[in-house]
């Protein structure tokens, strides 16, 4: 079948940095071409060419056999492409109509805003493709698989026939995974073509039909599915063999470390989202909270770690209560912390790598002398660790926020595992990282636990909870459904318990 | 168990509110009762004059009430709407802070003016003049925000567009000249600041303190070095006729207040419908939007990001040379120093106030018009208070709506924000 959209020869540089180099890549019509890479490795790069976001510094675009010139998403859009950003680009204050009209305003009288055109479009591509949306909701009161809907409306309402999605499930629950492999079956079904991008092995494999691989801006190869296995990706991607499964030996948990008994807590906006919560985390063991995010376990964590007061319950570690203590007693109490919003309550965006190395220790000998911070101890403690934790910076003096998503990960581990701890939370610690920073952060949350820490891990991806945990705790609106042995539990329980229904006695024992 | 438990909580929280909002009520009405109630004169009389003098709309007979009955009927609403709110709880926040300000004002104005007379359709006329250039500089704040570049240099323009607009108009023997050179000149201050903050992505604050700056230092030496001695030649325009439309005109209160008034009172209300149509209701309107609250967006959508922004300053700076032109050839023909004397900062506020809509804009300004016509009329009525304090009112007004009413305004959601690719 031809190629309905070829790329020959992209080479893009940024100072510093060769993004793209000589890339080439074809889609052909009517399918679904993967594009895999891990962050940085220059998918957006490539694909904000194609849409005229960036000017490439060589290397020719065809459209349907003909060469093309795209110099701004109007050429883009005029040559049938397509873009679902990663990052929705909708106005949340705006309605599904008024978003998705933006740019190409049908008017009455050529001076008014015909909306109601725009919403009759709307209810027709909804009922061809299956992507049912109110035309006249507001952005920002829509839940995000829908939000995601609006941005493919977007598309299809100019006409697109070669959509780019960039990373279209990062942001999606299970649940919603599937709806919207459902609908690029419908697009594919109606002649469309594709190009997903993603870093995630399974989805390529469950709906490419080509695949590319681009590492560090360069083509590595194309594979058929058929030939392809997840293993066979991931050395693909990071350019030298990847363990998918994480190692690890029987545990032996000792004592309890973390006791939560009957634990209440209401979040910001006086909702009480943790209801009566109780279990604990024993010494040398990982428990692993599962839900579909937002059913408790931020505020959980938030309550665990301070940043949260709780209504009622008790929080005990190693005997002694932590309830409503300040994050800093929690801290000295032996606690660590890889937070859920790693730039937000991680690091410190603005604050060079060696500063937020000592943001737990900073008032303690040697990092601080009475009332002055010492620069030398604060520099030799970075350095050593960004060694031992192999992040991958220029240097210690650069900001937190110049480094990429998994080295910033590696520096919050760096930092919490640099203290003696007994107890490590850790929330959603992989999210949004490439599978070799999976692969590393993994590691080392393993490693502590066999070195006696009692680990509570909080994630919305059963993988991860499957792969880390010895025992599972699934959490459905604030409460504790059950906790099974991690040995013996099935994805499909653990999708019943977070759809919150109870299991039966038999398929308990099972 | 969830849900309910969910649900006590927010009926809690509008209870929690709905006796704070009724028992607000109720200390507004024992206010009222002791600051005026008390003290009016028993058997005085407050006349409300309903006519102009000199207007051509049909003679009315003045409202005459008494004036303790009146402050007591004003004491007797208040309460009850404070006691029905304890009671039952009224959904709309704006109908209680309506009922507060209006029985408030109502019974203050009794009180100030028991025994006396006092002009009512003359202090709703003089509001609305005196809330024009505020409404004329917080649509320059509107249509700029919305773009998501903040102005707050307009007290600038406004300064330097009054004076230009004398001394054209005087050179020239012609007001239209002095309109549309301060209408031009407007543009073209504004299209200063926006090179510098689009193109350059200078801070938006620092660029419009320095057009304040700038305005409030070359039109007062200017003033000083050659109008002073020039008057005649150079500051002396005269002011745009009073044009009364014909039929409306001869409504009784709403004609003088509306249909007699001078051309930049009508440009005013004109630009605040149109404004408000083009906003809400043309492309140009919802690419304007688009680019305030999510200009990444609009870039992918093809829309000129940057051009949008100029366009919309630039139109702004526009509207703020007609407030400019208001103070001098609108008003009193002349220019003195530093004669807008905070409007062009108030109409921020208004701004802010209105939401960043137009017709919210027009209303707050009539709020700081009607507190700004009140201090002159009260000066005049001689009401014990210091004229010291009457002359802060517009201000205080502006400062307990900023801090207080307004509660949380949400401004264009990248308002002040350079936009890079």
């Amino acid at each position: 079948m031809a190629n309905v959209l070829e790329l020959q020869g992209i080479t893009k540089r940024f100072p510093g940095v060769l993004a793209n180099d000589k890339i080439d890549i074809a889609l052909r019509e009517g399918k679904i071409l993967a594009l895999l890479g891990e962050n940085g490795a220059g998918k957006s790069t490539l694909m904000n060419i194609l849409y005229g976001l960036y000017k490439p510094d060589e290397g020719k675009i065809f459209v349907r056999g003909k060469e093309v010139e795209i110099h701004g998403p109007n050429d883009a859009i005029a040559q049938g492409i397509g873009m679902v950003h990663q990052h929705f680009m909708l106005v949340p204050v705006m309605t599904v109509t008024e978003n998705v009209m933006l740019g190409v305003e049908p008017t009455k009288n050529g001076l008014f805003l015909d909306k109601e055109k725009v919403a009759q479009r709307i209810h027709d591509i909804s009922n061809q493709y299956g992507l049912e949306v109110d035309p006249y909701a507001y952005i920002k009161d829509l839940p995000v698989g829908i939000q995601q809907r609006v941005e493919i409306i977007k598309v299809l309402y100019r006409n697109a026939d070669i959509l780019i999605l960039d990373e279209p499930t990062a942001v999606l629950t299970p649940q919603e995974v599937e709806g919207l492999f459902k609908i690029i079956n419908t697009l594919i079904k109606a002649g469309k073509s594709i190009i997903f991008i993603t870093h995630k092995l399974k989805e390529v494999l469950a709906i490419a039909d080509d695949i590319s691989v681009l590492r560090l801006g360069r083509m590595v190869g194309s594979i058929e599915p058929k030939k392809a296995t997840p293993e066979k990706l991931a050395s693909m991607m990071v350019g030298r063999d990847v363990s998918l499964v994480v190692q690890k030996q029987a545990s032996k948990p000792k004592e309890a470390v973390l006791k939560v008994e009957k634990l209440f807590v209401r979040d910001e906006r006086q909702n009480l989202t943790v209801q009566g919560v109780s279990f604990e985390v024993r010494k040398g063991e990982v428990l692993g909270v599962a839900g579909v995010q937002g059913n408790g376990q931020t505020e959980l964590v938030y309550a665990l770690t301070g940043l949260l007061p709780s209504e009622s319950g008790l929080i005990e570690m190693q005997g002694k209560t932590l309830h409503n203590a300040t994050p800093r007693q929690i801290l000295e109490s032996g606690v660590a912390h890889i937070p859920e919003d790693r730039q937000r309550h991680g690091l410190i965006l603005s604050f060079p790598i060696h500063d937020n190395m000592v943001l737990c220790t900073y008032y303690k000998e040697p990092f601080a002398h009475g009332v002055s911070l010492q620069e030398k101890p604060i520099y030799s403690n970075a350095e050593a660790l960004v060694k031992q934790f192999d992040v991958r910076t220029p240097n210690i003096y650069v900001n937190a926020g110049t480094l990429s998503g998994g080295n910033q990960q590696k520096v919050i581990v760096a930092r919490e595992f640099s203290r003696p701890i007994e107890l490590l939370i850790a929330s959603q610690p992989t999210r949004g990282l490439d599978v070799g920073s999976i692969e590393y952060i993994h590691k080392q949350i393993i490693k502590k636990r066999d070195e006696g820490t009692g680990v509570l891990v909080v994630s919305s991806e059963l993988d991860e909870i499957l792969a880390l945990s010895d025992r599972i705790a699934v959490m459905y609106k604030g409460q504790i459904m059950d906790v099974l042995d991690a040995k013996k539990a099935t994805k499909e329980d653990l999708g019943l318990l977070m759809a919150g229904i109870h299991l039966s006695a038999p398929a308990k024992k099972k | 168990m969830t849900n309910t438990t969910i649900q006590t909580n927010t009926t809690a929280l509008e209870q929690r509110k709905r006796i704070s909002y009724g028992m607000t009520l109720l200390v507004v009405g024992i206010l009222i009762y002791l600051f005026f109630g008390i003290n009016a004169i028993p058997g005085a009389q407050t006349t409300f004059g309903l006519n102009l003098l000199g207007s051509q709309a049909i003679q009315v007979s003045d409202l005459v009430v008494p004036a303790q009955g009146t402050i007591y009927l004003m004491v007797g609403i208040v309460i009850f709407a404070g006691a029905y709110q304890l009671a039952r709880g009224v959904k709309s926040t704006g109908l209680l802070i309506g009922i507060i300000a209006f029985t408030f004002v109502t019974a203050f104005l009794t009180w100030a003016a028991q025994d006396k007379s006092f002009n009512l359709t003359g202090m709703l006329s003089s509001s609305l003049v005196r809330a024009t250039p505020i409404a004329l500089a917080a649509l320059c704040g509107v249509i700029s925000e919305r773009a998501a570049v903040i102005n707050i240099g307009i007290e600038g323009i406004m300064l330097m567009t009054a004076q230009i607009a004398v001394v054209t108009a005087t050179m020239f023997q012609n007001l239209y000249v002095g309109l549309i050179a301060a209408i031009l000149l407007g543009g073209l201050v504004a299209a200063f600041h926006a090179f510098l903050v689009i193109r350059y992505k200078v801070d938006q604050t620092v660029s419009g303190v320095a057009i304040n700056i700038i305005g409030a230092g070359f039109t007062s030496f200017f003033s000083s070095k050659y109008l002073q001695g020039a008057t005649d030649t150079l500051n002396n325009s005269g002011t745009f006729p009073i044009i009364s439309i014909p039929y409306l005109s001869k409504i009784p209160v709403l004609g003088p207040t509306l249909f007699e008034n001078n051309i930049i009172v009508y440009l005013m209300l004109i630009l605040v419908v149109l404004m408000h149509i083009l906003l809400f209701y043309t492309p140009w309107g919802l690419r304007t939007r688009a680019v305030g609250e999510h200009p990444k967006a609009a870039d992918t959508l093809g829309i000129n990001v940057y051009l949008t922004r100029y366009v919309n300053v630039i139109l702004g700076g526009m509207i703020a040379g007609l407030g400019g032109a208001y103070f001098t050839i609108g008003s009193v023909g002349r220019f003195d120093e530093l004669m807008t004397a905070g409007k062009g900062f108030i109409g921020l506020a208004a701004t802010i106030f209105g939401k960043w809509s137009p017709i919210g804009a027009f209303a707050s300004s009539l709020i700081f018009g009607f507190a700004d016509s009140l201090q002159v009329k009260l000066q005049i009525l001689r009401v014990p208070i210091p004229s010291e304090f009457l002359l802060m009112a517009p201000y205080i007004v502006t400062m307990i709506i900023l801090t207080g009413v307004v509660g949380r305004a949400i401004p264009p959601a990248a308002d002040g924000q350079p936009y890079e690719k």
